[in-house]
C-alpha cells in the first residue's frame, strides 16, 4: 500500500492540493479529505474508459490517432475545442494542431466565464490568491455563485472557515454577503442575505459604485430598490466594503451568463477598483473546469488571445460571437472537430449535438460518456492527476503540477495530441 | 391543471456534480438531471405535487421533467445542467455572445400523466 500525500484534486478551480490518496497493486482503494465530487472524481478516474474505434469499429489507439490526423489535414475550416480539464502541456499542443491545421480554437469557457474573461481584458480586476483570503480577508462577498455546491471546499479551505495570519478566529473575524437569485446552502452561511431579481447585475453593480463614490442616489416615491433590494440593504453592503480591511468578492456564473453578460463583468470589475480607493478589496472569479483557467492563459501566451480564436489566414484572429464555438455550430461551417476533455453530448445545446453527429468528430477522453456513442474517432486516454502528470492553473492563476498516482493502459492527452501534430506536418509535407 | 410560465435557470447541484463524475450512465445522474425545483405555490398554481412529472418547454423543444418543491422564488425554475436542460436551449439564440442563455430562457411548465417516460434523458446516448 503506497499513500500519496498532497494529491491536488483536478475536478473544479479550487485544485484542493492536499489530498491523500491510498494506492495498492495500481489501484485506488481510498481517497481522504476531498470533497464529495473529488472523492468520486479520483475513486472512478480509471473506470469506464472508452475503447478506441474508428466509426464504431474497435481499432489501435495508433490507428485511430493516424485516421484523426487524415480528418484534420483533409478538413477546410476545423473546430478544435475542450481544452479546460486538461493540461497545460496538452493544451499548448492543441494551439499548435489549430494554427497547423489553419482551424478554430475554442474552450469551454466561451460559453460560461468567457464573458468575465473578456471583461478582464478591457478593465483588468484586481485580484489576489486564494492563499491571501485565507489570510487576510475579513469581508467575503459571494456574488452569483454557490461554491458549497459547486467548489465544495472553497469556504473550509480558503475563504470562510480557515484561520489564518491575520484571521486567528476564522469564521468569527469574517463579514460574509452573499447576492443570489434564490436561497442556497451558501446564502445561508452569510450574516447578510441580498435575494435579487434575476437580470439585474449591471444596476447593482451600478448602485454600488455610485454609493462607493458617495454620489447621491435620487429614486422617485416608492421606487426605491435596486434589483428588488431596497436601496439601504446596499447602503449597508457599500459601508460594510469601505469598512473593511480586506475584502473579497468572488463572481461566478450568475454574474458572467447573466443578461448583458460581459459588461456586467466590466461593472463588478470597476467596483472592486472602486473600493481600493476606501480599503483592499479584490475580485476572484469561481472558475469551474479544473484547467479551464489554464486553457484561457495558455491561449493568451501562444496567440495573444483567451478564447475564441481562428487561424485560417495562418495567424490568429479574435472575435467572440463570430469565432466562439456555438454560433460557429450554429453557422454549420465546421467540417471538422476534434474535442479534447469535454462532452458536448452532455453540456451543449441539442441542436449544436445535432450539428457535430453530422461530421467528422475526434474525440479523446478517460471516459466513456455521452459524445462517445457518436463520434468518428475516439481515443482514449490517461486521467490527468491520477494516471498522467502535468500542470493545471487554480482559479486564482496559481500553477499547480499534477501527480501520477497509477498507471494507465492509455497514453496522456498531451502524447497522444504531439504524435496526431506530428503525423498532421508529415501529411502536409509530404 | 393548467400550465404557467416562467424563467428557467440552469444550475449546479452537489448531487449532479457528484454523480457526473462516477458515470454519466447511472440511475443517479440521470435521475438529479431531470429534477426541477420549483416553489410549492407554483407546484399548486399549475394542480401538481411534489413528485409529479410535466412537460417543461421551449421555444427550442420540451423535456419531460420531475418537480420538487423547493424554497425558490415564484415563477422561476431551477434544473441542474446536463443533457436533460439542453433540449430547451438552442446555439441560434446567443445574442451574438456566443452564450446560451443559461440563467433566463421563457419556459411553460405543465403537469403530465404517468405515463412510460420518453427519451430525453441522454441526448448523446442514441
Amino acid at each position: 500500500m503506497t499513500v500519496h500525500k498532497n494529491v491536488v484534486c483536478t475536478f473544479c478551480g479550487c485544485l484542493c492540493d492536499d489530498i491523500e490518496v491510498e494506492v495498492e497493486d495500481n489501484t485506488i482503494k481510498s481517497v481522504k479529505k476531498a470533497c464529495a465530487i473529488g472523492k468520486n472524481k479520483i475513486m472512478h478516474a480509471i473506470t469506464e474508459p472508452p475503447t478506441p474505434s474508428v466509426n464504431g469499429t474497435k481499432t489501435s489507439i495508433d490507428a485511430a490517432v493516424t485516421e484523426a490526423a487524415r480528418i484534420l489535414s483533409k478538413a477546410r475550416n476545423p473546430l478544435i475545442y475542450g481544452l479546460s480539464s486538461t493540461t497545460s502541456e496538452a493544451q499548448r499542443e492543441l494551439v499548435e494542431i489549430a494554427e497547423i491545421t489553419r482551424g478554430n480554437l475554442d474552450n469551454c469557457s466561451s460559453y460560461c466565464h468567457g464573458p468575465g474573461v473578456l471583461a478582464r481584458q478591457q478593465t483588468g480586476l484586481v485580484s489576489c490568491s486564494l492563499g491571501e483570503i485565507k489570510n487576510r480577508a475579513d469581508l467575503v462577498i459571494y456574488w452569483g455563485c454557490n461554491p458549497v455546491e459547486s467548489h465544495m471546499r472553497h469556504l473550509s479551505r480558503y475563504s470562510l472557515q480557515p484561520k489564518g495570519l491575520y484571521t486567528p478566529e476564522g469564521r468569527k473575524g469574517r463579514k460574509v454577503i452573499a447576492i443570489d437569485i434564490r436561497p442556497t446552502p451558501t446564502t445561508k452561511r452569510a450574516d447578510v442575505f441580498l435575494q435579487v431579481s434575476p437580470g439585474h447585475t449591471f444596476e447593482i453593480a451600478s448602485a454600488l459604485r455610485a454609493l462607493i463614490q458617495g454620489e447621491p442616489l435620487e429614486f422617485p416615491e416608492g421606487q426605491d430598490t435596486v434589483g428588488d433590494v431596497p436601496i439601504d440593504s446596499w447602503r449597508k453592503v457599500a459601508d460594510m466594503i469601505k469598512g473593511c480591511k480586506y475584502g473579497v468578492l468572488h463572481f461566478g456564473l450568475g454574474v458572467t451568463q447573466c443578461r448583458n453578460s460581459d459588461i456586467n463583468v466590466e461593472q463588478v470589475a470597476r467596483l472592486v477598483q472602486d473600493a481600493n480607493r476606501h480599503t483592499r478589496f479584490y475580485g476572484v472569479a469561481m472558475r469551474g473546469h479544473g484547467n479551464v483557467n489554464g486553457a484561457n492563459q495558455v491561449m493568451t501566451w501562444l496567440t495573444g488571445y483567451p478564447l475564441c480564436v481562428n487561424f485560417s489566414k495562418g495567424y490568429p484572429r479574435h472575435n467572440p460571437g463570430e469565432y466562439s464555438t456555438l454560433p460557429m455550430l450554429a453557422r454549420k461551417d465546421i467540417d471538422a472537430a476534434l474535442i479534447v476533455a469535454t462532452d458536448p453530448g452532455a453540456h451543449l445545446p441539442k441542436d449544436a449535438v445535432d450539428f457535430l453527429k453530422t461530421i467528422p468528430t475526434i474525440h479523446l477522453d478517460p471516459h466513456r460518456n455521452l459524445t462517445t456513442p457518436w463520434s468518428s474517432v475516439v481515443i482514449p486516454v490517461a486521467p490527468v492527476g491520477v494516471a498522467a502528470t502535468g500542470t493545471f492553473y487554480r482559479m486564482d492563476n496559481v500553477p499547480l503540477r499534477l501527480k501520477k498516482l497509477v498507471d494507465s493502459p492509455f497514453p496522456s492527452d498531451e502524447e497522444v495530441l504531439k504524435t496526431m501534430k506530428e503525423k498532421i506536418v508529415y501529411a502536409a509535407n509530404s | 391543471m393548467s400550465s404557467i410560465q416562467g424563467l428557467l435557470v440552469t444550475v449546479r447541484t452537489a448531487k449532479q456534480g457528484s454523480a457526473m463524475v462516477s458515470s454519466k450512465h447511472g440511475e443517479l445522474y440521470s435521475s438529479e438531471i431531470k429534477i426541477l425545483r420549483i416553489h410549492p405555490d407554483d407546484l399548486s398554481a399549475m394542480g401538481a405535487k411534489d413528485g409529479q412529472a410535466a412537460m417543461l418547454t421551449s421555444q427550442h423543444g420540451e423535456v419531460r421533467i420531475t418537480c420538487k418543491g423547493a424554497d425558490v422564488p415564484r415563477g422561476l425554475f431551477f434544473l441542474p445542467l446536463g443533457p436533460v436542460a439542453n433540449v430547451l436551449f438552442s446555439v441560434t439564440s446567443t445574442e451574438e455572445s456566443g452564450v446560451p442563455n443559461w440563467k433566463r430562457l421563457k419556459v411553460s411548465l405543465a403537469p403530465c400523466d404517468e405515463r412510460p417516460e420518453p427519451r430525453n434523458s441522454g441526448q448523446g446516448a442514441d
